[in-house]
């Protein structure tokens, strides 16, 4: 089962990587926002946001609580108008189109399930109002329900349901007017662990499957990254960095983006000289005096002061001086451990008192412990691994 | 380990989980208090009531006969008679009223839900503090007496009264119109009275309503209109049962507002009631007419029960 979800999703990262319209400079966008802004009295939630979405893509939207990303996601369904700037969707503006009349379907991070109607009611509702036929609808719901595997439950009320059941009802009622574009706020926020990973691959499948547009809002960086071809960071009201998951995972335009992407040890550095031919800065560390070296687009000049960052992952730990070239060495000493089976953080205090965490994979089968607290050890990174942020 | 061994030695008692005894029984107390009170204020006094209706009327004190008669003389023991039900099906006057009763409740409900569902649907959507405000004065009158507000009612309804002195001067009628001693002065002074009933129960089905079901139903294509009639009508049918309720079980009985505002042949059940008691007299047929009330008020409310038990 697993495997062969990993097979599928092995195949669509593949077609991810085929299609990037957003490097080619030809593509039309599907969804245009140019310059939004939402204005709530004296606070801007959205403030002058410019994007553009591409079809078929699974594009997600970052931030914490209060980040302005409900309320984009609110004025693409039409619940909120822009105080200023324009939504274009498939070549058309929505400024004057009321949220009944877009080619756009929501699911509610409630779910928003009308209690009152019975599964088959809830899905069909949309269709309904859309005056189609009688046959039409009853073909289309059957086929809507066996999709989500709801066929059995059709007769059921919402109160009958459990909750991963109620998010099926949700994404089929919303899926069921083959909309262009589909928002899902928060989808999978409300499910326990193990059923969000299973839905988060049903959700990439369907996607996948039926080509539609999805444009997802969450505070959750690893659905973020598990889901998306592509992440727009929000903070303030306004996008930190958009790109696809590795890029904003491993090249951080700045600090704040590389503290919401998981861990991340910064240390503080003064550039001694620059490489503008390999764009390529030496820095050294502070107090230590290590020097490290990274690759910037940035462009700096020997005295300035930087931030070099290093995710726990890339380094590794070691009770054996390490040989190599390239690399960033240092010592420290254990201070604390966590044994998470697959793997184990390490918090170690350099000589010059910082502590740097690292996270090593357990490769060893052993009862003991590999490294045990206070024990005294090297670590080191590959310069490759130094990502220079200017603040 | 050793915890997880079963111990087969000792079998736990069935009543390890019980309350203690003092707990429980302050727990029965408790339950028994609203039982009590309902037999001692509410069952006891139908009881008398409904015994009475058995009567015969006499000129005596009280003015009724004994249903019971244990002394030897007696013919028989229990003395009951339906004379007083058969007198109340045979006489129109009381079919009339009744009928008059219910058709003057359920307009003034009516009135009462249509006016009252815009003005809570208007406070469950208002700015909290905006909220509190309107809610405050949807409560107000009831600080002051209801015999009183009903009296300024006259005041303003009379030939001489406010309403028609403005209309005068104004100059859109020539002579006072008559407004007081006629059934709309009763609608009126019933919707008046009793709207903070239906409001009340509406505001609280409104507002804790998911305004998010709102969004899905315009999402999927449905105009405010129909968002109206799908999704915000259906979710706030208990609001509009138990304030129509509310509403209409204390209408229906209202003696005040029709004997004050109402015209001589406004003639509602709590009136005849009224006459039978102290104008004729007859506290029997008195009785037999407060029991059918009593039938006629019962039926809806479990009916109500009824449906509510459905949707559960």
């Amino acid at each position: 089962m697993n495997i062969e979800n990993e097979a599928k999703t092995s195949h669509l990262a593949k077609s991810y990587v085929a299609e990037t319209p957003w490097l080619d400079p030809d593509a039309v966008p599907f969804i245009q926002i140019k310059g939004l802004s939402k204005q709530f009295d004296d606070f801007s939630a959205v403030d002058c946001v410019d994007l553009d979405i591409y079809k078929r893509e699974l594009f997600t939207i970052l931030g914490g609580s209060g980040c302005g990303k409900s309320t984009l996601l609110r004025m693409l369904a039409g619940f909120e108008t822009p105080s200023n700037g324009q939504i274009i969707i498939d070549g058309v503006d929505m400024s004057n189109i009321p949220a009944y009349d877009r080619p756009v379907n929501m699911m509610f991070q409630s779910y928003a399930v009308f209690p009152h109607m019975t599964v088959e009611q809830n899905i069909s509702y949309g269709l309904k109002k859309d005056k189609l036929h009688k046959n039409d609808i009853i073909s289309r719901v059957s086929e809507m329900l066996e999709l989500v595997q709801l066929s059995e439950l059709a007769k059921r009320k919402p109160h009958q349901l459990s909750g991963g059941q109620r998010q099926r009802v949700a994404l089929a009622r919303a899926l069921i007017k083959q909309p262009k574009v589909l928002l899902l706020d928060e989808p999978l926020a409300a499910l326990d662990k193990k059923l969000r990973e299973q839905t988060q691959f049903e959700l990439m499948n369907l996607q996948y499957e039926l080509g539609i547009t999805f444009v997802v809002v969450t505070h959750d960086q690893e659905e973020a990254m598990t889901l998306s071809s592509r992440v727009a960071v929000m903070d303030a009201g306004k996008f930190i960095q958009v790109g696809t998951p590795t890029q904003v995972y491993e090249s951080p335009s700045n600090r704040f983006v590389a503290d919401f992407f998981g861990t991340i040890n910064f240390f503080k550095a003064t550039v001694i000289s620059t490489n503008n031919q390999s764009s390529t800065i030496t820095a050294e560390l502070e107090k230590t005096g290590t020097q490290v070296q990274g690759k910037t687009d940035d462009s700096f000049s020997p005295g300035d002061e930087v931030t070099i960052a290093v995710r726990p992952e890339k380094i590794s730990v070691s009770q054996q001086s390490p040989e190599g070239d390239h690399l960033t060495i240092t010592k420290g000493i254990v201070e604390d451990l966590a044994y998470y089976g697959n793997r184990s953080i390490y918090r170690v205090r350099s000589h010059s008192g910082r502590i740097i965490q690292v996270s090593a994979q357990n490769y060893q089968r052993s009862e003991q412990l590999v490294l045990e607290w206070d024990d005294e050890v090297y670590l080191s990174w590959d310069s490759s691994c130094n990502v220079v942020l200017s603040e | 380990m050793s915890n997880s061994q079963p111990n087969f030695a000792v079998k736990p008692k069935a009543t390890d989980y019980s309350l203690p005894f003092r707990d429980k029984l302050w727990r029965q107390f408790v339950i028994g208090l609203p039982y009590f009170w309902l037999l001692l204020f509410f069952l006891a006094p139908f009881g008398i009531v409904l015994k009475i209706s058995f009567a015969e009327p006499i000129v005596a004190l009280p003015p009724f006969t004994q249903l019971f008669d244990f002394s030897d003389s007696a013919s028989r023991w229990v003395l009951a008679t339906w004379d007083n039900y058969r007198f109340l099906s045979e006489d129109n006057l009381y079919w009339i009223s009744y009928f008059k009763s219910i058709k003057i409740a359920a307009i003034s409900t009516l009135i009462c839900l249509l006016v009252g569902y815009p003005m809570a649907y208007g406070i469950a959507r208002a700015s909290p503090t905006t909220r509190n405000i309107l809610l405050m004065l949807v409560i107000l009158p009831f600080w002051t007496s209801f015999l009183l507000r009903v009296y300024a009612w006259m005041g303003l309804l009379g030939k001489n009264g406010l309403l028609n002195s403005l209309l005068m001067n104004m100059g859109l009628i020539e002579s006072p119109l008559q407004m007081l001693y006629t059934d709309m002065a009763v609608y009126l002074g019933i919707v008046y009275t009793y709207i903070p009933f239906m409001i009340l129960p509406l505001y609280a089905t409104l507002e804790k309503m998911d305004t998010s079901l709102h969004d899905a139903a315009a999402d999927l294509g449905a105009k405010p209109w129909q968002i109206f009639i799908d999704v915000t009508l259906p979710l706030s049918m208990p609001g509009i049962i138990a304030g129509s309720l509310l509403v209409f079980i204390p209408a229906i009985g209202e003696y005040v507002i029709p004997a004050l505002l109402g015209g001589l042949d406004s003639l509602m059940i709590g009136r005849t009631l009224y006459d039978e008691f102290f104008v004729n007299r007859d506290w029997p047929l008195a009785s037999a007419v407060a029991t059918i009330l009593l039938f006629i008020v019962v039926i809806p409310i479990m009916l109500f029960q009824r449906s509510h038990q459905e949707q559960e």
